[in-house]
Protein backbone atom coordinates (compact mmCIF):
# COMPACT_ATOMS: atom_id res chain seq x y z
CA UNK A 1 0.00 0.00 0.00
CA UNK A 2 1.48 3.41 -0.74
CA UNK A 3 -0.52 6.31 0.87
CA UNK A 4 0.08 10.02 0.64
CA UNK A 5 -0.70 12.22 3.26
CA UNK A 6 -3.06 14.91 1.23
CA UNK A 7 -4.97 16.85 4.49
CA UNK A 8 -4.50 16.76 8.20
CA UNK A 9 -5.65 14.39 10.40
CA UNK A 10 -5.91 14.05 14.35
CA UNK A 11 -6.12 10.54 16.09
CA UNK A 12 -5.60 9.13 19.93
CA UNK A 13 -6.60 11.37 22.94
CA UNK A 14 -4.01 12.87 25.93
CA UNK A 15 -5.94 10.65 28.04
CA UNK A 16 -3.38 8.18 30.36
CA UNK A 17 -1.99 5.19 28.46
CA UNK A 18 -3.50 6.79 25.17
CA UNK A 19 -1.21 9.25 22.66
CA UNK A 20 -2.35 12.13 20.25
CA UNK A 21 -1.38 11.99 17.02
CA UNK A 22 -1.68 15.24 14.40
CA UNK A 23 -0.41 14.17 10.79
CA UNK A 24 0.06 17.17 8.33
CA UNK A 25 1.03 17.37 4.36
CA UNK A 26 4.81 17.91 4.10
CA UNK A 27 7.28 17.81 1.35
CA UNK A 28 9.53 15.17 3.72
CA UNK A 29 9.47 13.38 5.99
CA UNK A 30 9.06 14.84 9.39
CA UNK A 31 8.69 12.84 12.81
CA UNK A 32 8.03 14.92 16.12
CA UNK A 33 7.98 13.15 19.73
CA UNK A 34 6.62 14.87 22.95
CA UNK A 35 6.26 11.80 25.43
CA UNK A 36 5.86 11.94 29.36
CA UNK A 37 8.32 9.06 29.05
CA UNK A 38 11.08 11.08 26.15
CA UNK A 39 14.28 10.41 27.74
CA UNK A 40 13.44 6.26 28.33
CA UNK A 41 11.56 5.57 24.84
CA UNK A 42 11.66 8.52 22.10
CA UNK A 43 13.67 5.84 20.02
CA UNK A 44 11.15 2.87 20.63
CA UNK A 45 8.31 5.63 19.81
CA UNK A 46 10.11 6.64 16.46
CA UNK A 47 10.68 2.74 15.63
CA UNK A 48 6.99 1.97 16.20
CA UNK A 49 6.22 5.26 14.49
CA UNK A 50 8.64 4.58 11.10
CA UNK A 51 7.25 0.53 10.90
CA UNK A 52 3.56 1.80 10.31
CA UNK A 53 4.43 4.74 7.85
CA UNK A 54 6.96 2.10 6.05
CA UNK A 55 3.96 -0.67 6.14
CA UNK A 56 1.62 2.06 4.41
CA UNK A 57 3.74 3.24 2.25
CA UNK A 58 4.08 7.17 3.33
CA UNK A 59 7.24 8.85 1.92
CA UNK A 60 6.67 12.38 3.03
CA UNK A 61 4.44 14.20 5.83
CA UNK A 62 4.51 15.54 9.00
CA UNK A 63 3.76 13.19 12.45
CA UNK A 64 3.33 14.93 15.64
CA UNK A 65 2.71 12.71 18.22
CA UNK A 66 1.81 13.58 21.96
CA UNK A 67 2.25 10.45 24.18
CA UNK A 68 0.95 9.79 27.67
CA UNK A 69 2.66 6.77 28.29
CA UNK A 70 0.91 4.49 25.24
CA UNK A 71 2.14 1.02 24.42
CA UNK A 72 3.39 -0.21 21.37
CA UNK A 73 0.54 -1.11 20.26
CA UNK A 74 -1.68 1.89 21.00
CA UNK A 75 1.03 4.02 19.36
CA UNK A 76 0.72 2.10 15.82
CA UNK A 77 -2.70 2.01 15.97
CA UNK A 78 -2.79 6.00 16.46
CA UNK A 79 -0.29 6.61 14.14
CA UNK A 80 -2.40 4.27 11.22
CA UNK A 81 -5.75 5.77 11.95
CA UNK A 82 -4.34 9.14 11.30
CA UNK A 83 -2.11 8.77 8.67
CA UNK A 84 -5.39 6.71 6.95
CA UNK A 85 -7.47 9.18 7.61
CA UNK A 86 -5.42 11.76 6.26
CA UNK A 87 -4.74 10.16 3.18
CA UNK A 88 -5.10 8.35 -0.27
CA UNK A 89 -4.14 5.72 -1.80
CA UNK A 90 -0.70 6.97 -4.20
CA UNK B 1 -16.40 -22.21 31.54
CA UNK B 2 -18.21 -18.90 31.07
CA UNK B 3 -19.67 -16.73 34.22
CA UNK B 4 -18.70 -13.43 34.09
CA UNK B 5 -18.55 -11.41 30.17
CA UNK B 6 -16.88 -8.07 31.00
CA UNK B 7 -17.81 -5.14 28.28
CA UNK B 8 -14.67 -3.44 27.62
CA UNK B 9 -14.80 -0.12 25.44
CA UNK B 10 -12.87 -0.67 21.90
CA UNK B 11 -11.85 2.62 21.86
CA UNK B 12 -9.82 3.11 25.66
CA UNK B 13 -6.57 1.85 25.97
CA UNK B 14 -6.11 1.60 29.53
CA UNK B 15 -8.81 -0.62 29.55
CA UNK B 16 -7.92 -3.04 27.08
CA UNK B 17 -4.35 -2.90 28.14
CA UNK B 18 -6.01 -4.58 31.63
CA UNK B 19 -8.83 -6.56 30.36
CA UNK B 20 -7.53 -9.74 31.68
CA UNK B 21 -6.49 -8.69 34.95
CA UNK B 22 -10.25 -7.75 36.15
CA UNK B 23 -11.44 -11.80 36.99
CA UNK B 24 -13.77 -11.79 34.01
CA UNK B 25 -14.27 -15.28 32.08
CA UNK B 26 -14.59 -13.63 28.91
CA UNK B 27 -13.95 -10.13 27.66
CA UNK B 28 -16.26 -8.34 25.12
CA UNK B 29 -14.15 -5.91 23.29
CA UNK B 30 -16.90 -2.90 22.16
CA UNK B 31 -17.26 -1.72 18.97
CA UNK B 32 -20.91 -0.96 18.89
CA UNK B 33 -22.25 1.47 21.31
CA UNK B 34 -19.13 2.42 23.48
CA UNK B 35 -18.11 4.12 19.92
CA UNK B 36 -18.84 6.89 18.51
CA UNK B 37 -19.45 7.08 14.87
CA UNK B 38 -16.32 9.52 14.13
CA UNK B 39 -14.10 6.60 16.35
CA UNK B 40 -15.11 4.02 14.40
CA UNK B 41 -12.40 4.02 12.55
CA UNK B 42 -9.95 4.17 15.38
CA UNK B 43 -11.43 1.65 17.57
CA UNK B 44 -11.42 -1.04 14.70
CA UNK B 45 -7.76 -0.69 14.26
CA UNK B 46 -6.67 -0.30 18.22
CA UNK B 47 -8.99 -3.20 18.96
CA UNK B 48 -6.73 -5.29 16.11
CA UNK B 49 -3.67 -4.27 17.28
CA UNK B 50 -4.59 -5.16 20.83
CA UNK B 51 -5.72 -8.81 19.77
CA UNK B 52 -2.57 -9.04 18.35
CA UNK B 53 -0.39 -8.02 20.74
CA UNK B 54 -1.84 -8.34 24.23
CA UNK B 55 -2.45 -12.23 24.89
CA UNK B 56 -5.26 -11.72 27.42
CA UNK B 57 -3.92 -14.72 29.47
CA UNK B 58 -7.03 -17.08 30.58
CA UNK B 59 -9.38 -14.90 29.37
CA UNK B 60 -12.31 -15.71 26.61
CA UNK B 61 -12.18 -13.00 23.84
CA UNK B 62 -15.62 -11.90 22.22
CA UNK B 63 -15.69 -8.71 19.75
CA UNK B 64 -19.07 -7.07 19.85
CA UNK B 65 -19.40 -6.01 16.18
CA UNK B 66 -21.49 -2.92 14.61
CA UNK B 67 -24.86 -3.97 13.43
CA UNK B 68 -25.74 -5.75 9.84
CA UNK B 69 -27.81 -2.38 8.92
CA UNK B 70 -25.00 -0.31 9.42
CA UNK B 71 -22.03 -0.68 7.03
CA UNK B 72 -19.38 -0.89 9.99
CA UNK B 73 -20.01 -4.33 10.29
CA UNK B 74 -17.67 -6.13 7.32
CA UNK B 75 -14.69 -3.73 8.01
CA UNK B 76 -15.19 -4.73 11.73
CA UNK B 77 -14.69 -8.42 11.00
CA UNK B 78 -12.10 -7.89 8.06
CA UNK B 79 -9.86 -6.59 10.98
CA UNK B 80 -10.86 -9.06 13.75
CA UNK B 81 -11.35 -12.08 12.18
CA UNK B 82 -7.68 -12.70 11.18
CA UNK B 83 -6.73 -12.68 14.66
CA UNK B 84 -8.79 -15.64 15.36
CA UNK B 85 -11.11 -14.22 18.35
CA UNK B 86 -13.13 -16.89 20.63
CA UNK B 87 -16.32 -15.72 20.01
CA UNK B 88 -17.77 -12.33 17.70
CA UNK B 89 -20.92 -10.93 19.03
CA UNK B 90 -23.57 -9.33 16.53
CA UNK B 91 -25.53 -7.02 17.95
CA UNK B 92 -29.54 -6.13 17.38
CA UNK B 93 -29.79 -9.70 16.18
CA UNK B 94 -33.75 -10.10 14.86
CA UNK B 95 -34.05 -12.97 13.04
CA UNK B 96 -32.30 -15.93 11.92
CA UNK B 97 -31.15 -14.68 8.50
CA UNK B 98 -28.74 -11.21 10.70
CA UNK B 99 -27.04 -14.85 12.26
CA UNK B 100 -26.63 -16.58 8.66
CA UNK B 101 -25.52 -13.01 7.15
CA UNK B 102 -22.73 -12.55 9.55
CA UNK B 103 -21.82 -16.38 9.96
CA UNK B 104 -21.36 -16.62 6.06
CA UNK B 105 -19.23 -13.14 5.85
CA UNK B 106 -16.96 -14.84 8.81
CA UNK B 107 -17.19 -18.02 6.95
CA UNK B 108 -15.26 -16.63 3.92
CA UNK B 109 -12.60 -14.93 5.88
CA UNK B 110 -11.94 -18.21 7.77
CA UNK B 111 -10.94 -19.57 4.37
CA UNK B 112 -9.37 -17.01 3.26
CA UNK B 113 -7.23 -17.15 6.65
CA UNK B 114 -7.06 -20.62 6.30
CA UNK B 115 -8.77 -21.61 9.72
CA UNK B 116 -11.12 -23.99 10.30
CA UNK B 117 -14.94 -23.94 9.70
CA UNK B 118 -16.60 -22.14 12.44
CA UNK B 119 -13.41 -21.81 14.28
CA UNK B 120 -15.21 -18.43 15.58
CA UNK B 121 -18.10 -19.18 17.09
CA UNK B 122 -21.26 -16.64 17.35
CA UNK B 123 -22.97 -14.86 20.78
CA UNK B 124 -25.83 -12.95 19.27
CA UNK B 125 -26.94 -10.30 21.25
CA UNK B 126 -31.50 -10.09 21.49
CA UNK B 127 -32.81 -6.53 22.41
CA UNK B 128 -35.07 -6.08 20.12
CA UNK B 129 -38.69 -7.52 20.56
CA UNK B 130 -38.68 -9.53 17.08
CA UNK B 131 -35.50 -10.64 18.26
CA UNK B 132 -37.09 -11.97 21.53
CA UNK B 133 -39.88 -13.74 19.67
CA UNK B 134 -37.56 -15.68 17.01
CA UNK B 135 -35.19 -16.44 19.85
CA UNK B 136 -35.41 -19.84 18.91
CA UNK B 137 -35.06 -19.13 15.33
CA UNK B 138 -31.80 -17.18 16.16
CA UNK B 139 -30.57 -20.07 18.74
CA UNK B 140 -30.72 -22.70 15.73
CA UNK B 141 -30.12 -20.57 12.60
CA UNK B 142 -26.21 -21.48 12.55
CA UNK B 143 -24.19 -24.14 14.12
CA UNK B 144 -21.52 -21.08 14.78
CA UNK B 145 -24.05 -20.00 17.20
CA UNK B 146 -22.26 -21.22 20.58
CA UNK B 147 -25.08 -18.78 23.00
CA UNK B 148 -27.38 -16.30 23.17
CA UNK B 149 -27.02 -12.76 25.11
CA UNK B 150 -30.05 -10.43 26.13
CA UNK B 151 -29.95 -6.79 26.69
CA UNK B 152 -32.04 -5.54 28.35
CA UNK B 153 -31.23 -1.18 27.51
CA UNK B 154 -32.53 -1.44 24.51
CA UNK B 155 -34.95 -3.97 24.76
CA UNK B 156 -37.14 -2.22 27.11
CA UNK B 157 -36.74 0.67 24.72
CA UNK B 158 -38.01 -0.88 22.45
CA UNK B 159 -40.65 -2.31 24.30
CA UNK B 160 -41.47 1.17 25.37
CA UNK B 161 -41.33 0.47 28.88
CA UNK B 162 -39.16 1.72 31.67
CA UNK B 163 -35.91 0.06 32.67
CA UNK B 164 -35.73 -0.94 36.38
CA UNK B 165 -34.02 -2.64 38.56
CA UNK B 166 -36.59 -5.44 39.67
CA UNK B 167 -36.82 -5.97 35.65
CA UNK B 168 -40.49 -7.31 36.00
CA UNK B 169 -40.58 -5.58 32.37
CA UNK B 170 -37.87 -8.27 30.69
CA UNK B 171 -39.39 -11.08 32.39
CA UNK B 172 -40.64 -12.59 29.28
CA UNK B 173 -37.40 -11.99 27.25
CA UNK B 174 -35.38 -13.85 30.08
CA UNK B 175 -37.74 -16.83 30.21
CA UNK B 176 -38.01 -16.90 26.76
CA UNK B 177 -33.98 -16.93 25.69
CA UNK B 178 -33.13 -19.35 28.21
CA UNK B 179 -35.83 -21.51 26.78
CA UNK B 180 -34.83 -21.00 23.30
CA UNK B 181 -31.50 -21.46 23.96
CA UNK B 182 -31.81 -24.61 26.22
CA UNK B 183 -33.92 -25.94 23.91
CA UNK B 184 -30.89 -25.75 21.06
CA UNK B 185 -28.33 -26.76 23.64
CA UNK B 186 -26.48 -23.46 23.76
CA UNK B 187 -25.61 -21.19 26.73
CA UNK B 188 -27.52 -17.89 27.78
CA UNK B 189 -26.25 -15.32 29.33
CA UNK B 190 -27.89 -12.29 31.33
CA UNK B 191 -27.85 -8.49 30.62
CA UNK B 192 -25.66 -6.39 32.76
CA UNK B 193 -26.89 -4.78 35.88
CA UNK B 194 -26.47 -1.16 35.45
CA UNK B 195 -26.09 0.54 39.15
CA UNK B 196 -22.71 0.40 39.00
CA UNK B 197 -22.64 1.20 42.71
CA UNK B 198 -25.20 -1.37 43.76
CA UNK B 199 -23.59 -4.25 44.58
CA UNK B 200 -26.56 -5.73 46.61
CA UNK B 201 -28.72 -4.99 43.57
CA UNK B 202 -26.55 -6.94 41.64
CA UNK B 203 -26.25 -9.63 43.89
CA UNK B 204 -29.94 -9.81 43.67
CA UNK B 205 -30.62 -9.55 40.03
CA UNK B 206 -27.66 -12.02 39.49
CA UNK B 207 -28.95 -15.00 41.99
CA UNK B 208 -32.25 -13.74 40.10
CA UNK B 209 -30.94 -15.04 36.52
CA UNK B 210 -29.30 -17.92 37.50
CA UNK B 211 -32.50 -18.82 39.44
CA UNK B 212 -34.06 -18.77 35.52
CA UNK B 213 -31.13 -20.74 34.00
CA UNK B 214 -28.67 -18.34 32.69
CA UNK B 215 -25.73 -20.00 32.32
CA UNK B 216 -23.79 -16.08 33.55
CA UNK B 217 -24.37 -12.99 33.22
CA UNK B 218 -22.69 -9.69 31.48
CA UNK B 219 -21.23 -6.48 33.26
CA UNK B 220 -20.20 -2.89 32.37
CA UNK B 221 -17.82 -3.03 35.02
CA UNK B 222 -15.07 -4.21 36.65
CA UNK B 223 -16.52 -3.97 40.43
CA UNK B 224 -19.50 -6.34 39.66
CA UNK B 225 -17.48 -8.94 37.96
CA UNK B 226 -16.33 -10.98 41.35
CA UNK B 227 -20.24 -10.78 42.42
CA UNK B 228 -21.21 -12.56 38.96
CA UNK B 229 -18.76 -15.04 39.48
CA UNK B 230 -19.60 -15.81 42.95
CA UNK B 231 -23.50 -15.98 41.72
CA UNK B 232 -22.70 -18.23 38.92
CA UNK B 233 -20.28 -20.45 40.68
CA UNK B 234 -21.27 -23.97 42.72
CA UNK B 235 -20.93 -23.60 46.31
CA UNK B 236 -18.85 -25.98 48.34
CA UNK B 237 -21.69 -27.69 49.70
CA UNK B 238 -23.27 -28.52 45.73
CA UNK B 239 -19.58 -29.20 44.78
CA UNK B 240 -19.25 -31.81 48.05
CA UNK B 241 -23.18 -32.98 46.79
CA UNK B 242 -22.11 -33.36 43.24
CA UNK B 243 -19.12 -35.87 44.30
CA UNK B 244 -21.53 -37.94 46.93
CA UNK B 245 -23.80 -38.49 44.10
CA UNK B 246 -21.27 -39.67 41.37
CA UNK B 247 -19.32 -41.80 44.16
CA UNK B 248 -22.85 -43.29 45.04
CA UNK B 249 -23.57 -43.80 41.20
CA UNK B 250 -20.08 -45.48 40.82
CA UNK B 251 -20.85 -47.99 43.68
CA UNK B 252 -24.42 -48.88 42.43
CA UNK B 253 -22.66 -49.82 38.89
CA UNK B 254 -20.24 -51.69 40.99
CA UNK B 255 -23.12 -53.61 42.56
CA UNK B 256 -25.27 -53.72 39.93
CA UNK B 257 -27.71 -51.88 41.21
CA UNK B 258 -30.43 -49.86 38.78
CA UNK B 259 -31.80 -47.49 41.23
CA UNK B 260 -29.91 -45.59 43.92
CA UNK B 261 -30.74 -43.24 46.26
CA UNK B 262 -28.58 -40.39 48.30
CA UNK B 263 -29.53 -39.20 51.56
CA UNK B 264 -33.14 -40.67 51.30
CA UNK B 265 -33.64 -39.23 47.90
CA UNK B 266 -33.92 -41.51 44.47
CA UNK B 267 -31.17 -40.16 42.18
CA UNK B 268 -32.07 -39.99 38.49
CA UNK B 269 -30.97 -38.68 35.39
CA UNK B 270 -31.47 -35.32 35.69
CA UNK B 271 -29.57 -35.47 39.55
CA UNK B 272 -26.45 -37.16 37.59
CA UNK B 273 -26.65 -34.33 34.84
CA UNK B 274 -27.00 -31.73 37.20
CA UNK B 275 -24.10 -33.48 39.32
CA UNK B 276 -21.57 -33.52 36.18
CA UNK B 277 -22.22 -30.12 35.19
CA UNK B 278 -21.22 -29.14 38.96
CA UNK B 279 -17.79 -31.36 38.68
CA UNK B 280 -17.20 -29.38 34.72
CA UNK B 281 -17.30 -25.97 36.42
CA UNK B 282 -15.14 -27.18 39.46
CA UNK B 283 -12.88 -28.45 37.38
CA UNK B 284 -12.67 -25.42 35.57
CA UNK B 285 -12.66 -23.56 38.26
CA UNK B 286 -9.88 -25.10 40.22
CA UNK B 287 -8.44 -28.19 38.18
CA UNK B 288 -10.57 -31.18 38.61
CA UNK B 289 -10.02 -35.19 40.08
CA UNK B 290 -9.10 -37.70 37.75
CA UNK B 291 -12.12 -39.86 39.70
CA UNK B 292 -15.19 -37.84 38.71
CA UNK B 293 -14.39 -38.83 35.24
Amino acid sequence: MNMKITTSAVAGTLESSDVYVKVEPCDKLEIEIESVVYNQFAEEIKKSIMEVVEELGVDSGKISINDKGAIDCVIKARVETAIKRAGGEN
Amino acid sequence: MRRSMLFIPGNTPNLLMNGDVLGADSIILDLEDAVSPAEKDSARILVRNALKSLHYKGCEIIIRINPVETDYWTHDLDEIIPLKPNMIMPPKVSCAQDVKTVSEYIAKLEEKCGFEKNTVKLIPLIETAMGVENAFQIASADERVAALFLGGEDLTADLRCKRTKEGNEIFYARTRLVCAARACGVDVYDTPFTDVDDIDGLYTDAQFAKSLGFSGKASISPRHVEGINEVFSPTQAEIDYAHEVMETIRIAKEQGKGVVSLRGKMIDAPIVERARQVIEMEKAMFGGTEDDE
